[in-house]
């Protein structure tokens, strides 16, 4: 497999659930929880997550910096 | 991430070791108090990085503005000065002329630079000052309840224009980047936005360039981030990012103005 595997975690708390996340990731991998925070946002979370490549692409556009993006080298996944 | 399936893979690749991209540590816990998917966060955010990158976070003082980010400084863990309406940029001078081994930056929106502080904000690029100023330009006054300013385009409807903004009443949206561009004093003028990875990524890399040049002594950098301002146009945030797109950009084309002191636009 030549993709390289990654994987997001989303701060759920600070999320405010703007969207922007979706729209920048090039995968489909992020979506929204039916479920919402203290302050009632619906959050961005992984729906897809054997599709993520860890492109920090979420992250980069995130107003409020929830998302941590992680990523395994593309030698060490099988 | 409770609503998810979470696999044993994921868990295997959220390691310490495997951690790619992370917000910037120079961010209080408080969180932001901007409105869901507004660019003041995303801006804040790629500033923090390169602050913390180019390891100049005791070096580095801003100038807070009046509006949405008057109270930038509550989130940012740098030393701020936060100025009245519009004279960010005569503080700035300032700060830079008593601290001239610091690195200046102020902090502005449309309202705050172009409207009522046009007379501080023009001196000072004209004179040159060694700072540097990123303007965000979302063509309304957000905090105050998206009352018209002179950046909002025409036909744009806002509170005090719910009509729509009429050139031979109000006068055309005003370019206030290419007019200081024109000035001799400023060395580095270009125009971002930041709905886009790789916006964000042409900012950070504009904001590194602007704090050489001002290490070198250069003149006045100016960036301008055409953001957006959902709550003011009444939109969802990504539907804002649609309509920035479409009527902003190309009345404020993206890009660089002035290089090395040269108009190139």
């Amino acid at each position: 497999m030549s993709k390289a595997k990654g994987a997001i975690v989303v701060d759920k708390e600070k999320c405010k659930g703007c969207e922007v996340c979706i729209t920048a990731c090039p995968h489909q991998v992020i979506g929204m929880t039916s479920t919402v925070n203290a302050k009632g946002y619906r959050v961005a979370s992984m729906v897809l997550p054997e599709a993520c490549t860890g492109c920090t692409n979420c992250a980069l556009v995130c107003p409020d910096g929830v998302i941590s993006v992680y990523r395994l080298k593309a030698a060490s996944v099988a | 991430m409770e609503s998810i399936d979470v696999s044993m893979d994921i868990n295997e690749i959220i390691k310490p070791e495997n951690l790619v991209y992370k917000k910037s540590s120079l961010f209080e816990e408080k969180p932001f108090s901007y409105c869901p998917g507004c660019g003041h966060g995303t801006i804040q955010r790629t500033l923090m990085e390169v602050v913390e990158e180019m390891g100049i976070t005791e070096d580095v003082v801003g100038v807070a503005p009046v509006g949405c980010s008057v109270t930038m400084y509550e989130f940012l863990d740098i030393d701020m000065l936060q100025a009245p309406h519009g004279r960010a940029a005569a503080a700035a001078t300032g700060l830079k002329r008593v601290l001239p081994d610091k690195y200046v930056f102020s902090y502005q929106g449309d309202g705050d630079f172009a409207a009522i502080g046009t007379g501080e904000s023009i001196h000072t690029c004209n004179r040159g000052e060694n700072i540097l100023v990123i303007f965000v330009n979302n063509g309304i006054y957000g905090m105050t309840g998206g009352q018209m300013a002179p950046t909002s385009l025409i036909n744009m409807k806002t509170s005090t224009t719910p009509y729509g903004r009429k050139q031979e009443q109000m006068g055309s949206p005003l370019k206030i980047t290419e007019l200081i561009a024109q000035l001799p004093g400023t060395y580095y003028v270009s125009r971002h936005a930041v709905h886009t990875p790789a916006g964000v990524r042409k900012l950070k890399k504009a904001i590194i360039k602007s704090f050489e040049l001002q290490k070198e002594n250069k003149g006045l950098c100016f960036i301008e981030v055409v953001s957006n301002c959902n709550s003011g146009w009444k939109m969802t945030p990504v539907k804002s990012n649609q309509w920035m797109e479409e009527n902003m950009f190309p009345f404020y084309p993206l890009g660089d103005i002035k290089v090395d002191g040269k108009l190139v636009k």
